[in-house]
């Protein structure tokens, strides 16, 4: 087969010995950059770019490639231990990792994302082998309705009727959505709600600000508060034993991973998508089709597995527009853009064409970043865990450290670290009277990508609001939506009459 | 708990005012062939907001006595105020004194006032922490990190790692 | 020539500046002490970003500056943000800004309280070019065609760009202006969204950057129509241009560094000559022939006069446009 031969010839490339190293050095860099609050594989990325002019673009590429596996293995990482997602994408490992840390199955947690991630990349760039050319169409297929038709998706997935007091996630919903318009209107190129004139809010309140704060500090600060009742140095060991039980328990998960898996392709494929809303929709999708639904959220193992094998899967699936459309989904993959335009690839429809090379030896680097990540990871486990059975004296002081310096990293302003300190309060306090944070985070993650292809598809449809479900695509997408906005409202009238019987899938 | 509960409620009908009234700023309507003004989303959304923690504050009347647990555990407020004070103390005076400073001495009164750690431990951090900043993110990660009134301290270090 | 006379006038200023300050080292012996913070008037990704990177790449490899030159993104606001935090880095001498044309719209469309004319202009690195696409499958061949089915669209056909008030919207308006036709403007977040969707038969045309489009345009899948330049894009040879075509109508996306106000003559100087030396290095110049971009190099006064014309200019399209008041 062609693409068989292709491949081959890239792992010739990918497997010698210069870029085996730059694939392990650049993985672990990754882990350890991913693992950092605040910190993703954008700064990883960047931080790289430069050197890459002083090695051959084959290796160059493996290097920000192996970094931006390490750095998706990474976001895993401080999700679990300290409930703080690194990146937009790790957001709905906290759901069920945190809680899995907190009963002291951190280790456990930690090696079902391992697992989850390798099967996600895994899959995904088998699908990027095989299908990589024809799916480029695809995804020019999508337009602004379609955008918003998917997000509204994502979130209605992962939000549904039930679960929490409804009018208290309403508010925080509304809250998030507000927020997330804070900035410049792109549409009317005006700046709308910029607080007393700061100029720090003119790039709008950053996704990470809100999750250091109120994931972080507001964590710390009701852990400190809860800490004279319950000690809180969890008893996590790991042994080869519990190792074992990982990978057992991980093996029945199959069906949820490989729905990950694809789900985390498709979506991350889609220009404007990526990973963020497909790891939401994976866990809601594992949460609403689980037997036990109501142990999602409270430590279930299933809970981590599905967003990280669809994060991991839809960084892979990002990777596809760029090279054939030349369009980044993230800010990293256009930094991997830029890295290739200043090498003198030109990403688009020719690059497979005029650089086999390079794009078969970019293919099978993933396959090689993807196997040292999961090694490199799984060695680590134990170190991780090791952080955790620190005092929480201790830890608490480290993790306060970690979210200011963290907090200030990416935008380097000290307007952000006011912010956090500000969310974690304010986080604090609302989580105390049982407002849900959850929808708070993705609503602000979720808004403008909602917003803005509203707008836009009704500025080129002249105001037809219908548009979105004349598109068939949108349409499709629109009716899923409402399917599972109401499924846990059916499910809750199907349960009520039978007392509590689980329903039926 | 209810009082606290009927504060918050209140509060956040407040804020969504304030922010219905911001976003007045741009137009809130639905402009002609167009779709809704830069102000609609904002606005509406607020608006909401607004409805639904009024929906809450008037439901705390109605349903009334939930419980009359403590909102705050009279004992653990008092450490869990310090530490946000401190938090505060430490951000303002990263911005002056710059960020070493500042989280040394944030770390210092953590561990041994707070935590009431011993010195080696307390000293052991304290001085970990700023160099594992350092190489991290200013030499690995190019990042520079706010040095304030210490700035002039640091060019030697500067020549010497980049 | 111009370049060279502005060089020299440069140097000569900083060390004549020097010297009345009586500072104890010349002029050509000032490095920066820290390493250097390069802000980018634009967020991560973006074209402007991209190049900003590309010269921080080139520098680093060329060794042309002691210290590391460390990008910086603050695209807030247009660039309100980038502009807001130069102006409080007064004096600062380990401070440059990567800018493109929202140097001038941002502080005219909002009074954020910042006057470009402060700022310490450096370097014009590069003009980037714009031109008139459509989709490949469309029946539009030249201007005339384009013209004809926009009158025919009634107000419906849809010009993808970037935001509103933002380069393209103002090439959108100047081709309104010039024809008396009206589109329905859909802005975007950034070229690269713009060039799929057209590609994608979302929009109907764009007046994209050449390297937005670059790719489709290779794979065949978009056309050229027409250069917003006075002279053909050596990359599209048989693409006319506005000029010639009868239609006078020229418009450029400035690359540019500048440094805060009241920047030290000696490290302008020592920043000059490092961007100099960028200009000449063949990465830079292979990029810019690749990219069809224009690299005539502008410092010192030169580069000043050049940015206080083209606000007037930009003042007056947006007056034109309705967008602002007018002065």
């Amino acid at each position: 087969m062609d693409v068989f031969s292709l491949l081959m010839d890239g792992f010739a490339t990918s497997l010698s010995p210069l870029n085996l190293m730059i694939v392990l050095l650049g993985v672990t860099a990754g882990l350890f950059i991913g693992a950092m609050p605040g910190l993703g594989s954008v700064n990883g990325v960047a931080i790289v770019l430069p050197l890459t002019f002083i090695v051959p673009p084959s290796s160059a590429i493996i290097l920000l490639c192996a970094i931006y596996y390490g750095a998706m293995y990474g976001g895993a990482v401080s999700s679990i231990l300290l409930g703080i997602p690194g990146a937009s994408t790790a957001v709905a490992t906290t759901f069920d990792g945190r809680p899995m840390a907190q009963q002291g199955k951190a280790g456990l947690a930690l090696i079902a994302a391992a697992v989850a991630s390798f099967v996600g990349g895994t899959i995904s760039v088998i699908l990027f082998t095989v299908f990589a050319a024809p799916l480029a169409d695809l995804a020019l297929k999508f337009g602004p309705a379609e955008e918003f038709a998917l997000v509204l998706l994502a979130f209605t997935t992962f939000v549904g009727l039930g679960g929490d007091d409804v009018l208290k996630t309403i508010v925080m919903i509304c809250l998030g959505l507000v927020l997330s318009t804070v900035g410049l209107d792109l549409i009317s190129g005006q700046p709308r709600l910029i607080f007393g004139d700061l100029p720090g809010f003119y790039s709008g309140i950053s996704f990470l600000v809100l999750a250091i704060g109120v994931y972080g500090i507001g964590e710390v600060l009701h852990t400190i508060e809860t800490s004279k009742t319950a000690p809180q140095v969890t008893p996590a060991r790991i042994t080869f034993k519990e190792l074992g039980a990982g990978f057992r328990a991980m093996n029945r998960l199959w069906r949820t991973m490989s729905v990950g898996s694809f789900l985390g392709f498709f979506v991350g494929m889609l220009p404007a998508a990526g990973a963020t809303p497909a790891s939401l929709m994976a866990y809601g999708i594992a949460r609403s089709t689980s037997k036990k639904a109501e142990s999602f959220g409270k430590g279930n193992i299933e809970g981590v597995a599905a967003p990280e094998t669809a994060n991991n899967a839809a960084s892979t699936g990002s990777l596809l527009p760029m090279l054939t459309l030349g369009i980044p989904g993230s800010p990293t993959t256009a930094l991997l853009l830029g890295g290739m335009v200043m090498w003198g690839l030109v990403p688009g429809p020719m690059l497979f064409i005029e650089q086999p090379d390079f794009v078969w030896g970019l293919i099978s680097s993933l396959y090689t970043a993807n196997f040292a990540a999961v090694l490199i990871n799984l060695a680590l486990i134990p170190l991780f865990v090791w952080a955790l059975r620190m005092p929480f004296t201790v830890l608490c002081a480290i993790v306060l450290v970690l979210c200011i310096v963290g907090g200030f990293a990416p935008s380097q302003k000290m307007h952000d670290v006011w912010l956090i300190a500000g969310f974690g309060i304010a986080g604090y306090l609302l989580r105390k009277a049982d407002y849900p944070l959850a929808p708070l985070v993705l609503a602000l993650v979720l808004g403008p990508l909602m917003e803005k292809s509203f707008r836009q598809t009704l500025i080129a449809e002249q105001g037809n609001v219908l548009a979105f479900i004349e598109r068939p695509l949108s349409g499709t997408f629109i009716a899923l939506a409402v399917l599972f906005f109401l499924l846990p409202l059916a499910k809750y009238l199907r349960k009520s009459p039978k007392e509590g019987v689980a329903p039926a899938r | 708990m209810l009082t606290a509960d009927r504060v918050i409620a209140a509060s956040l009908m407040v804020f969504s005012a304030y922010l219905m009234w911001h976003a007045t700023v741009l137009p809130i309507g639905w402009e002609g062939s167009s779709g809704p003004g830069g102000g609609a989303f904002p606005f509406w959304l607020s608006l909401v907001m607004l409805l639904a923690s009024g929906g809450i504050l008037v439901r705390s009347f109605v349903s009334g006595s939930e419980s009359d647990k403590p909102f705050f555990d009279p004992e653990m407020i008092r450490s869990v105020v310090l530490v946000c004070v401190a938090l505060i103390v430490t951000i303002g005076a990263m911005q002056y004194l710059g960020t070493y400073v500042a989280l040394i001495g944030f770390l210092l009164w953590y561990l041994r006032i707070f935590g009431g750690h011993s010195w080696a431990l307390t000293a052991s951090i304290t001085l970990i922490t700023p160099v594992f900043l350092f190489f991290f993110f200013e030499v690995t990660l190019k990042i520079l990190l706010p040095k304030g009134v210490t700035e002039p301290l640091f060019l030697p270090l500067y020549a010497m790692f980049f | 020539m111009t370049d060279s006379f502005t060089r020299r006038a440069a140097l000569g200023l900083a060390s004549a500046a020097a010297m009345t300050l009586a500072l104890p080292a010349v002029a050509s012996d000032w490095k920066p002490q820290k390493p250097v913070e390069m802000v980018i008037m634009a967020g991560q990704g973006g074209g402007a970003d991209r190049l900003a990177r590309l010269f921080q790449s080139i520098i680093q490899k060329e060794n042309l500056s002691s210290m590391p030159i460390l990008p910086v993104n603050k695209g807030g606001g247009s660039g309100a943000e980038a502009l807001r935090y130069l102006k409080d880095k007064e004096g600062d001498a380990h401070t440059i800004m990567a800018t493109l044309n929202s140097y001038y719209t941002t502080p005219l469309r909002t009074d954020i309280g910042v006057d470009i004319e402060e700022y310490t202009p450096i370097a014009r690195m590069a003009l980037d070019t714009f031109v008139l696409w459509v989709n490949a499958d469309s029946d539009i061949q030249t201007l005339d065609d384009y013209v004809a089915a926009v009158k025919a669209a009634g107000g419906e056909w849809k010009m993808g760009g970037t935001g509103t008030g933002q380069e393209d919207s103002l090439v959108t308006a100047m081709l309104e202006k010039e024809f008396g036709i009206k589109h329905t403007y859909v802005p975007f977040k950034g070229g690269g969204t713009v060039a799929k969707n057209l590609v994608g038969g979302h929009i109907d045309s764009t007046v994209n950057n050449p390297s937005e489009q670059m790719g489709f345009w290779q794979a065949g899948k978009s056309r050229p129509i027409a250069a917003f330049t006075t002279d053909r894009i050596a990359v599209f040879p048989d693409v006319p241009t506005m000029t010639e075509l009868g239609y006078p109508m020229t418009y450029t996306m400035q690359r540019s560094f500048v440094a805060p106000p009241g920047t030290p003559p000696e490290a302008v100087a020592y920043y000059t000559a490092m961007f100099e030396k960028l200009a000449e290095s063949e990465e830079w110049q292979t990029y810019a022939s690749e990219k069809a971009l224009q690299t005539d190099l502008l410092t010192g006064d030169a580069l000043q006069a050049y940015f206080l014309e083209e606000r007037q200019r930009h003042n007056d399209i947006l007056t034109s446009m309705g967008e602002i008041a007018g002065s």
